[in-house]
């Protein structure tokens, strides 16, 4: 057996450069030790409660099964691009053995944990006054999020393992995900053409139709997630299925933990669960199967467990993948009965694969993989109803799964089409930041007059320092005008400051040419010429030698060094002219 | 006043009573308007003219019309009004300006209508300017009153009822009313549009009726008067650019071919068809469904000569024109005709079959599979038209097949019928649906997106594929028929309906594939598919869902039923864990699907199949089941698995089955003693039903015991065997029929009196009647009878002596009280004088109630 799991590929990015880690459900943080504690991470995780425990319960639960089978050495010339050429097949095939690494300790784990940062739902977090990030309850399991990413004018959300079914989490939130500029969708049902309903039933099917001839079944699970739901099925199952007698095993080190954390997390529930606390009643029904000692739970199979063993029985235990964990005992010892049956309920395993190192095997088997995350047809809906301006998705979303290519409703269909990413893909994503939002300090907010050019809109002329400190920007008021240099001292200071002349105002407006000659007439001037260009109009006054040009965006008034008639001449081009 | 008009009406109706009895002595029949109700009749009229006075039930008033029709079929209508001159008063009070309720003037429009119905009243009515005032242009049309639809309904419904005679058409033409007709027809509210539209087609029947005879028939301007005039309007609306009035015409002309095939019809259609098709030639057509409903109408009437007409040529060419939606109905229809050129059906079928052309020609890689396409070939319709809108193909496609389903029971049937295309077609369908399907096109694949889980479009092409079953099909179809069917009862997707509808589907293939002509047998491919199909069954009787734990058992039940003799189908179901499993849901917390628990139990203990085989040595395990049964009818909380378990019981009984025969008496004796406590009357009833199988068999065997007995049992009808009489009373029997025939639910009675009434035509020879009443034992028994009937049932009978039985048998009026149960309940308070009493009853009219109807 390998102890060594594939982590990430180190290549694609240098975490000691990463600030910040969203950790969206405790399903996606198993690797976490490995960057906290070997990269140089130095950033901040954030999740959300039930996320951090109950993800340590799973990686306990991974830690302790395998240091049940300690290994002195670790093999590791088999790696050698040239041995593993030879090796059998799923070995031969393994991509990037040489980031293979040992599994983490308990007190990596502990150490990875305590970099999170707890975050509620809805909760704003600015990350460096740059974006803010919130997390957003995605339905799928306890404490699991999406992820808004914003700043002001721009939203991006990130969904990753979202639900829409009513399950035991609190529902999805759909209506903050609106208005979003990009959505990233990732993290859908691994089984789209299995409906957790249908399976649920047939889990329960199964499992009776065992139990009543006489079999066991095993249910190779995670400590945590769907299994809550297949007990609350079983609790209203079993006493129409004739079932009441048969016990249910509950076997992991931390199967006390998960069905009492389960219990704890009322605000993290739907809302039926979260009004039963208030009764007070325990939100999950296995409660009541554990009190009238219809469920026991056992930290391992030796022990207790031994001792209260009765057949024929129901276990739940893991691993999942039938390497290693509890599940590896029930498998030899039932394997043999066709009387038996394994259910296979986690869809992140493919079952043949799990079961060939048993093969032979004379006990039945079922495929019900149970999987609440979005399947394409929710996709669609969802789309619909948030109707972000970009979906942004794995490659494998935009196009049929390989095995059933005709399934053309197995993918995300969406206008404009989904832009689609690979694998150590780096994407930019489709919008332009244009606008920052500037924040105006109150005394310079009050020197401002603002002019209406068009109903609705008006303008002001500001001048004031802009301050830029952690992604904010501030506009202060300018600091007063220099004074008259009185001191070496003083001199110096102003010299700091930027040069900051008295500021003239800006002009708009266009000036009427017969009302200026009028104008003009009326001031004394006399022998007025008006001249059409290309451009404007130029008015002579031939008696004093002046051209006064008028232009789109400019007014020139040339005189020859008569600088008292020049400034008589400007104030009356001002007359026309809005200042502001 | 209302005093004073209480002793006025009371004056009245001693008047028309004495009135009545005239009449009585005159001879005429008085069956109906009874003395009681002639008094209470004057009583009535002042509170319907009395503002004041609420009628608060229009179903009463309703009843009160049903009434005075029922009246006026037996008398002279004339006579009524002279004779209960209230009646005229409430009449002629409607004429005044009053603050009359709405309810009350359409009631009075309506009455009038049905006096008028008769020729000498409706011209008596005339004289008193009552008609003109009440339909006449100054008359309802001027009230207030007339914004109110029932007022409007009730005077287009007086008008239906008095347009019976020539003096009617007269007043009709003379008053205006037809205009008033014409303009009703668009009303707001459909109840009177839709009767404008009726009494316009009436008013058209009756004047052609009498106007129009022999040559002048074809000749339009020959046609009565009236007649021309609402041709010429269903003309004019059928050249008018507004929809609406298209349809109306369209309508009355539908209705006018349904309903009158007298031979003017054929001249209207001569003159009405050329609009009519230049309607087709508009864009859009208007009205289709309304235009296909015509063509259907003229196409089923006897009297038009089609080819000559044209209206063949129609059709066909509104076929071709429809889009596939619109032509399905019309195709249907049209293949529905008795006589139908072959070409036409041939486009009708095409038609119908194009959206299943269709699909196939989009999943399959061969040129297309012959039969099917044939017809459709030129045809330009897609799949990439039809899944513009997957909601309208969806739609298509359920009303396709269940237009096949339905063309495929009836005698009309196209022959050649192309069943191995059909059948290609919709398991492809089934296969889109359950995603099962792997086709190469592009088409194929956005056909899977949109069947893909599609529910109703499964249910459908079950349902056809059920009935296909009927047909002949080669052999690999059918492996694929199973294959499908088996992959649809296996996969977690299948909803509960579905399901149901497999199982029904499943039933029927099993029953027909490859039939051996009078052979029961599966066939070796049915047994192959129920080795597999056993442990889905398996599965699905462990469903968390009871709606498939239940379809599954009666699935289960039928197949017993109907192969559970044979030894191939006994071994397939005994290697598997399905009896075992039918047994446990005996205990299933829900009551249905304990109730089909009890059934298929029954059944396979009928045929021997129970889940612990029974040998001779062990009758224990079949002992079981049937002291489970006997559980299960006396404390089970839910009526349905109790009256199952009498249908198998009754069912056990009949054909013999061991553990009946075994005791008998202690069998019949211990269900009837649940029974008889029993809250249900459907547990009761057949528990008479089990009594009466065992009396049939009983008197069967006994009359076979009887050494004189010559000939057949049921030709001589023999008398019973004393002793078989004694076990009747020990039973007890004849105490649980005579305890049924006081029961307060009436089925059981009537059933409890039928029993009775054979025992007793079956033991009148016994004894004679002269002991009845001498046991002493007889008048105890009388007296207990007595006091069951007052209701005290809980005393027992006592020890019977057969004699005294008989002797009670004999005593009572079995068919006097077969007669009263015949009545319904409520035939006490049917009667018109209960209908008057309620009616001035709600109003308080009546000084003492005197009614105890209820």
């Amino acid at each position: 057996m390998l102890q060594e799991e594939g982590t990430y590929q180190t290549e694609l990015i240098d975490l000691s450069t990463v600030d910040v880690i969203l950790i969206s459900n405790y399903h996606c943080m198993m690797a976490l030790p490995y960057i906290t504690e070997h990269t140089g991470f130095t950033g901040t995780v954030y999740a959300t409660e039930p996320t951090m425990q109950i993800g340590r319960l799973l990686m306990e639960e991974l830690v302790n099964f395998i240091e049940r089978v300690p290994k002195a050495q670790s093999a590791s010339l088999w790696k050698n691009k040239d041995v593993q050429r030879l090796l059998p097949s799923p070995l031969k095939d393994a991509v990037e053995v040489s980031t293979w690494r040992r599994c983490y300790t308990m007190q990596e784990v502990n150490s990875a944990l305590s970099k999170i940062q707890l975050v509620g739902y809805s909760q704003k977090i600015e990350l460096f006054g740059a974006v803010q990030v919130t997390p957003l309850s995605s339905g799928y399991a306890l404490g699991s999020s999406n992820w808004i990413i914003q700043s002001h004018y721009e939203k991006v959300s990130y969904v990753s393992g979202s639900s829409l079914l009513t399950t035991h989490p609190q529902p999805m939130d759909q209506a903050s995900l609106k208005n979003s500029d990009v959505l990233v969708l990732t993290g859908l049902t691994q089984i789209p053409t299995a409906n957790p309903d249908g399976m649920v039933g047939e889990f329960c099917s199964n499992l009776a139709l065992t139990v009543r001839n006489g079999g066991n079944v095993l249910v190779p699970c995670y400590p945590s997630g769907v299994i809550y739901d297949l007990l609350e099925c079983l609790y209203q199952y079993i006493d129409s299925a004739g079932l009441s007698n048969i016990p249910f095993y509950f076997i992991s080190p931390v199967a006390n933990s998960s069905l009492e954390f389960s219990q704890i997390f009322a605000e993290w529930l739907c809302h039926n669960k979260q009004s039963k606390v208030y009764l007070p009643e325990p939100p999950f029904p296995h409660a009541e199967l554990i009190q009238t000692n219809k469920l026991k739970h056992y930290p391992s199979i030796h022990g207790d467990f031994s001792n209260d063993f009765r057949q024929p029985c129901v276990v739940f235990t893991g691993h999942p993948s039938l390497r290693f964990g509890d599940v590896v005992h029930f498998m030899e010892l039932w394997g043999k009965s066709s009387l038996n049956t394994v259910i296979f309920t986690e869809p992140d395993f493919s079952y043949l694969e799990a079961l060939a190192p048993y093969q032979p095997l004379a006990m039945k088997c079922t495929y019900c993989p149970i999987d609440t995350r979005l399947n394409f047809i929710q996709v669609s809906k969802l789309l619909k109803e948030v109707q972000p301006l970009h979906v942004v998705c794995p490659e494998q979303y935009t196009q049929p799964p390989p095995a059933q290519s005709h399934r053309m409703d197995l993918m995300i269909d969406c206008q404009p089409p989904a832009m689609s990413y690979r694998r150590a893909e780096v994407l930019a994503l489709p919008f332009k930041r244009r606008y920052e939002k500037i924040e105006i300090m109150p005394e310079l907010a009050d020197s401002l007059v603002p002019m209406e050019i068009k109903p609705g809109i008006s303008l002001a002329t500001v001048s004031a320092v802009l301050h830029t400190k952690d992604n904010k920007h501030v506009l202060q008021p300018p600091p007063r005008p220099a004074q008259p240099p009185s001191s070496k001292k003083r001199k110096r200071v102003s010299e700091d400051v930027p040069d900051c002349k008295v500021l003239k105002p800006l002009l708009s407006g266009s000036i009427p040419v017969e009302q200026f000659v009028q104008t003009l007439e009326k001031h004394g001037f006399s022998d007025i010429k008006v001249e059409d260009t290309a451009k404007g109009h130029i008015v002579l006054l031939q008696e004093a030698e002046t051209l006064i040009q008028i232009e789109e965006d400019s007014t020139h008034i040339i005189c020859d060094n008569d600088e008292t008639l020049r400034v008589r001449l400007r104030d009356l081009v001002l007359r026309f002219l809005q200042k502001f | 006043m209302g005093v004073e008009a209480f002793s006025v009406a009371w004056d009245r109706s001693e008047e028309s009573l004495e009135c009545s009895l005239q009449q009585h002595l005159r001879g005429t029949a008085v069956l109906i308007m009874d003395p009681e109700c002639a008094r209470l009749l004057p009583a009535l009229c002042a509170v319907l003219a009395d503002p004041r006075q609420l009628v608060a039930d229009d179903t009463c008033l309703e009843k009160l019309l049903d009434w005075f029709k029922t009246v006026m079929e037996t008398e002279c209508s004339l006579h009524l009004l002279q004779d209960h001159p209230c009646l005229m008063e409430l009449l002629s009070h409607v004429l005044k300006p009053q603050d009359i309720s709405p309810r009350v003037l359409s009631f009075v429009l309506r009455l009038v209508g049905i006096f008028a119905a008769q020729e000498d009243c409706f011209q008596y009515l005339q004289q008193g300017e009552l008609l003109l005032g009440l339909f006449g242009e100054t008359g309802a049309l001027s009230w207030a009153a007339w914004n109110m639809p029932s007022v409007r309904s009730g005077w287009i419904q007086g008008l239906c009822s008095l347009a019976q005679h020539p003096s009617a058409l007269h007043f009709l033409a003379d008053s205006g009313a037809v205009d008033t007709i014409f303009a009703l027809q668009g009303d707001p509210s459909l109840f009177v549009a839709s009767a404008a539209s009726q009494l316009l087609v009436h008013i058209l029947a009756l004047a052609m009726q009498g106007g129009a005879s022999g040559s002048s028939i074809s000749e339009a301007a020959a046609w009565p008067v009236c007649a021309q005039k609402i041709v010429n309007h269903v003309e004019e609306s059928l050249h008018s650019k507004a929809t609406p009035q298209v349809t109306q015409a369209l309508n009355v002309l539908t209705t006018t071919f349904g309903r009158c095939h007298s031979p003017w019809t054929g001249a209207l259609w001569g003159r009405l068809s050329p609009p009519v098709a230049c309607l087709f030639e508009r864009d859009p057509i208007p009205a289709v469904h309304s235009l296909m409903d015509l063509l259907l109408s003229v196409a089923r009437s006897p009297v038009l000569n089609f080819a000559a007409c044209g209206l063949w040529e129609m059709l066909a060419q509104t076929l071709s024109r429809l889009s596939p939606t619109q032509a399905g109905p019309l195709a249907l229809g049209t293949l529905k005709l008795q006589h139908c050129p072959q070409e036409l059906r041939t486009q009708a079928f095409g038609v119908l079959l194009q959206p299943l052309a269709c699909i196939l020609k989009a999943t399959t890689q061969a040129p297309g599979p012959p039969g099917l396409l044939e017809g459709t070939a030129g045809s330009s319709l897609t799949v990439d038209a039809l899944l513009s809108s997957k909601s309208a193909f969806v739609g298509l496609l359920c009303q396709t097949l269940a237009h096949l389903e339905e063309l495929q029971m009836l005698p009309q049937c196209p022959c050649p019928w192309p069943q191995v295309p059909l059948l290609e077609a919709t398991v492809t369908i089934l296969r889109l649906c359950d995603g099962s399907a792997n086709p190469s096109s592009s088409v194929g694949g956005r056909l899977c997106g949109t069947l893909g889980g599609c529910v109703r479009v499964q249910r459908a092409a079950l349902d056809f594929l059920g009935t296909l079953s009927q047909g002949t099909s080669p052999l690999e179809l059918v492996l694929e028929v199973f294959s499908v069917l088996l992959k649809t009862l296996e996969s977690p997707e299948s909803s509960p309906t579905v399901l149901k509808k497999t199982f029904q589907a499943t039933l029927r293939w099993l029953q027909n594939s490859h039939k051996i002509p009078n052979c029961s047998d599966l066939s070796p491919d049915a047994l192959l598919f129920l080795g597999e199909l056993f442990p889905i069954l398996q599965k699905r009787l462990c469903s968390p869902c009871w709606e498939v734990r239940d379809s599954a058992l009666e699935f289960l039940t039928h197949l017993i039923r109907h192969w559970g003799g044979q030894a191939d189908f006994k071994e397939a179901l005994h290697s598997s864990e399905v009896p075992t499993l039918a047994c446990q849901l005996l205990q299933d917390p829900e009551s249905y699907v304990r109730a089909s628990a009890v059934g298929a139990a029954g059944q396979l203990s009928s045929r021997g199949l129970q889940a612990t085989p029974t040998s001779p040595e062990n009758p224990q395990a079949q002992q079981g089941l049937l002291m489970d049964f006997m559980h299960i009818l006396s404390t089970d909380s839910e009526g349905f698995p109790r009256r199952a378990v009498l249908r198998v019981f009754t069912e056990w009984l009949r054909d013999g089955h061991a553990d009946v025969i075994r005791d008998t008496e202690w069998f019949v004796a211990t269900v009837l003693q649940a029974v008889s406590r029993d809250l249900d009357w459907e547990v009761r009833m057949q528990g008479l039903e089990l009594a009466q199988v065992f009396l049939i068999q009983a008197m069967g065997r006994s009359s076979l015991h009887c050494p004189y007995t010559v000939g057949l049992p049921e030709a001589t009808s023999p008398s019973p065997h004393p002793e078989f009489l004694q076990t009747l009373c020990r039973l007890p029997l004849f105490e649980f029929a005579f305890c049924a025939l006081l029961d307060c639910d009436r089925p059981v009675a009537q059933k409890a009196c039928d029993l009775l009434l054979f025992l007793r035509d079956k033991t009148t020879s016994c004894s004679g009647p002269q002991e009845a009443g001498d046991s002493p034992n007889s008048a105890s028994v009388e007296a207990v009878l007595q006091r069951w009937r007052e209701g005290e049932q809980g005393q027992p009978l006592g020890d019977l002596e057969p004699e005294a039985m008989l002797a009670i048998l004999r005593s009572l009026d079995l068919e006097g009280l077969q007669g009263k149960l015949a009545k319904s309940s409520d035939h006490m308070e049917k009667s018109p004088q209960s209908l008057l009493q309620d009616m001035l009853a709600t109003v308080g009219i009546l000084e003492e109630n005197e009614a105890d109807c209820y």
